[in-house]
């Protein structure tokens, strides 16, 4: 099952769809995202705040060896049950600012779901710096598995 | 030297970029390129070699000089910087949907 997540993203534009269908009922989806314990559990994250409503907020923090290595957090501008969340989001010391997102919920089948996010940065500049996050992490990766094979090198 | 072809590497450093910057613009000698740095020609010329190893330059020889192109097919592989972001959300929701289908049963 591979393709199953889409990312539109055109150039020199300053939003980004990004498109999922799920083997999994609408309000499982949902709950995915509403629920603190399953979002630490999918995200990673430990979650410190997630008011589920409208004016609501949210705070995301994961910490690694004692230090923190993510946070985010947010508003909620509009929160409706298993169809939508409209919620801003900034991921600190990360280089592409305040995002919009706009999560829409739906349902295929009884037990399949799509997710559609609408993630609108303040520049087309903003949204790149976002895209290349996993690509600069890509980089890291091929630079410590390079490093670790030229430490092997050395041993020898 | 097969670990010199990994073009992730080649584009880790610094210099490297600002080379493939220069040459993005115009064909350049080695001269050229290196004028534009305060390393030592030697060092430059060693970063023109791993780029050109890398597939990322090509060398075209004009008269008695070689010129340093850049080779658009293989920056457009480095450049699709869309895929990497789609594999992150795809590994996040599937974590997502593996969670859920586990959680099934328990309600």
């Amino acid at each position: 099952m591979e393709r199953k997540t889409k990312v539109d993203a055109e150039k020199g534009r300053h939003d980004l769809i990004v498109t999922r269908e799920f083997d999994l009922p609408l309000d499982l989806l949902f709950k995915a995202y509403t629920e603190p314990e399953l979002i630490e559990q999918w995200m990673g994250t430990k979650v410190l705040k997630l008011d589920n409503k409208k004016d609501g907020g949210w705070h995301f923090q994961t910490s690694y060896d004692g230090k923190v290595v993510f946070e985010a957090n947010g508003a909620y501008h509009e929160f409706i049950p298993e169809q939508k969340i409209i919620r801003t989001l900034e991921m600190h010391n990360a280089p592409f600012g305040v995002t919009l997102e706009f999560l829409d919920f739906e349902k295929l089948t009884d037990d399949t779901s799509k997710l559609t996010m609408h993630v609108v940065y303040r520049s087309a500049a903003h949204r790149d710096e976002n895209l290349k996050l996993p690509f600069s992490y890509g980089i890291n990766m091929a630079h410590d598995q390079l490093e670790k094979v030229v430490s092997k090198l050395k041993q020898k | 030297m097969g670990i010199r072809r990994d073009v992730f590497q080649a584009i880790a450093d610094p210099t490297r970029r600002a080379i493939i910057t220069l040459v993005a613009m115009q064909a350049m000698t080695p001269g050229a390129i290196a004028e534009n740095f305060n390393s030592s020609r030697q060092t430059i010329s060693k970063h023109i070699q791993i780029l050109t190893e890398c597939e990322l330059l090509k060398q075209e020889q004009t008269g008695r000089e070689i010129y340093y192109h850049i080779n658009a097919k293989k920056m457009k592989e480095v450049a699709d910087f869309i895929e990497p972001f789609r594999n992150m959300w795809d590994d996040r929701f599937n974590k997502l949907e593996d969670v859920m289908k586990k959680f099934k049963p328990k309600k």
